[in-house]
């Protein structure tokens, strides 16, 4: 029989390894996906250019660190980029309303089938990478500052006198932070709010919120300025989390798109949801589970494989599956949004 | 009349629907636009929405013409309209829903509500509810009720007792009475036209887009030609 100690180890592990990166990366896909499912609900096309609009919104958001970091203002034991979001969702929600007025207004004006707004938004989503390319290269960059750790992993150790040792990054932190209170101020928005509610009748049916004087264009204008700081808070926190790279911001869709739909798109609580879903299961089937399984299990049954189900390499084959589980299963997803 | 369609003529692009058909309606007034399937009956009240152009004839209400205006200048002028299908906020609560009736009125709507809930009690039992877990009926009562929000001085009715049983329909048009007896004007398109005949001031039988026979609703139902060919003898 394992010892308590033993036990608490093995949970300690997990948490460090599993449940604390997957909180934070859950909390970065449900950000993205709020942003996916608010486009399709509204303007009832599914938006590939949100991934990129991210890098678009992070790139703005690093300039602007950089920009106050050369001013000497930085943001105390925070990252600065923080400080930079405010102004950096400002600059993104412009380009989104006039990428809007550009592209979508248009297909909008000739009543384009779904199908035209999605191609039109991978032209977009081209377009929005190039440019990201251009201002900040392809390369890794990390723009973090301020303290790394709320929890350092030799304190833990020391204060627990455990063996294993849990860090939880400032990063993963304000990750989980943001992203609990820009979940609650859009939900707020969208139920307590005039506006809000008119943004759900017009979802919902989108000719009696015409009767009902409802108008339209300023609709479609808040939906991009929310998607557009949706997009750039989520970006913006995946950067600091990880790093930022433009490439992986197009990888990123997958998951995101896996999100949307595994919580029923057109359905905000369904992007969370989804976004957690998802990155619980990415996390939870790459890892190796050797050590965490050699605390429990008596010495002489040790496992001699690393007990991982999946290399990492396939972690996004993971949301992949999920989302044709989930379209053949129940393709309206967990909380029955708008079936694709 | 406080609003009419004069001379209508018209359709959805190819061959006109409507021809040279008129429909009006007074305040205080139950006008009912009844006829076969395929008679431009609905298509008569759109034109007067303005969710089709008219070739020919205008549309005007209180004697100002608003034949040029879009449906949502129509609504803000105080014309309220009941949708046959899709008339209710399926995903918004039943007070949702009239707040979005609501939506172009800046002033306080509560007494508006309160007004809506005495008309139909059982909405304000289920004010919290999702309008689309509500039965048929109640959710014709929600169209009904967002429509009145606008505090509209005419109110459209596209076939309100369509799929309702018979004595949700008798409830309805009691409903509708009242709303009358408050001084709206209300053109319904119907297609039980026996019974929404017996509460109409004012009838049109429409045959082709054309007005057929129009009349009181009284004589309409006395008329053995409306009798044969609508009523069943």
């Amino acid at each position: 029989m394992p010892e308590g100690t033993d036990i608490l180890n093995a949970l300690v592990l997990m948490t460090n390894f599993v449940f604390v990166p997957a909180l934070a990366y859950g909390s970065q896909l449900g950000l993205g996906a709020l942003g996916v499912t608010l486009v399709f609900g509204i303007l009832r096309f599914a938006n590939f250019a949100h991934g990129d609009l991210m890098a678009f919104g992070t790139t703005i958001a690093i300039l602007f660190t950089w920009a106050l970091q050369a001013q000497g203002i930085t943001f105390g034991v925070l990252p600065t980029a923080l400080l930079a979001l405010i102004p950096a969702i400002v600059v993104t929600a412009v380009a989104a309303i006039f990428i809007d007025k550009a592209v979508f207004t248009f297909y909008r004006r000739q009543k384009a089938a779904p199908v035209v707004f999605v191609i039109a938004s991978v032209g977009v989503m081209f377009m929005l990478s190039a440019i990201v390319r251009f201002i900040m290269g392809t390369e890794d960059r990390r723009f973090t500052d301020g303290e790394r750790f709320v929890v350092r992993a030799l304190d833990f150790k020391k204060w627990s006198g455990l063996d294993e040792g849990l860090a939880i990054q400032t990063t993963q932190a304000i990750t989980v932070v943001v992203a609990l209170i820009v979940v609650v101020a859009l939900f707020w928005f969208l139920n307590r709010t005039r506006t809000g509610k008119a943004m759900r009748a017009y979802s919902d049916n989108e000719d009696l919120a015409l009767l009902s004087g409802i108008n339209p264009d300023r609709i479609v204008m808040i939906t991009w300025i929310i998607a557009a700081a949706l997009a750039t808070i989520a970006g913006t926190l995946y950067g600091l989390d990880k790093s930022f790279k433009p490439f992986t911001y197009l990888q990123l869709l997958l998951p995101i798109f896996a999100s949307a739909i595994v919580g029923g798109i057109g359905q905000p609580v369904g992007a969370v949801v989804g976004g957690f879903v998802i990155a619980f299961s990415e996390v939870m089937l790459t890892y190796a589970y050797k050590k965490f399984a050699t605390y429990l299990v008596p010495e002489n049954l040790e496992p001699s494989g690393l007990l991982q189900f999946l290399g990492t390499d396939y972690k996004f084959a993971i949301s992949f599956i999920i989302l044709v589980l989930v379209l053949l299963v129940r393709p309206t997803g967990i909380f029955k949004g708008k079936v694709l | 009349m406080y609003l009419v369609g004069e001379d209508m003529t018209g359709g959805y692009g190819g061959a006109d629907i409507l021809k040279s058909c008129t429909v009006g309606v007074e305040k205080g007034e139950i006008a009912v636009i009844v006829g076969p399937n395929g008679a431009g009956k609905s298509t008569a009240m759109k034109a007067m929405l303005g969710m089709l152009r008219l070739r020919l004839g205008k549309v005007v209400l209180d004697g100002k013409d608003i034949s040029k205006m879009t449906p949502q200048a129509r609504v803000a002028e105080g014309i309220a309209f009941v949708p046959q299908t899709n008339n209710v906020f399926t995903s918004l609560s039943v007070e949702e829903n009239l707040e979005m009736g609501a939506y172009l009125r800046d002033d306080d709507i509560s007494g508006t509500m309160e007004q809506v809930f005495t008309l139909f009690p059982i909405l304000k039992e289920k004010r919290r509810q999702p309008a689309g877990e509500l039965s048929g009926g109640q959710r014709q009562q929600v169209a009904v009720g967002r429509a009145l929000m606008t505090e509209p001085s005419v109110l459209m009715l596209d076939e309100p007792t369509a799929g309702v049983s018979p004595i949700v329909m008798d409830e309805l048009f009691d409903r509708i009475l009242e709303v009358r007896d408050t001084g709206l004007a209300i053109l319904m398109v119907e297609q039980n036209a026996r019974q929404a005949l017996n509460i109409a001031d004012r009838g049109y039988v429409l045959v082709s887009g054309e007005n057929w026979r129009t009349g009181t609703g009284h004589e309409l139902l006395a008329n053995p030609e409306v009798r044969k060919s609508f009523l069943g003898g």
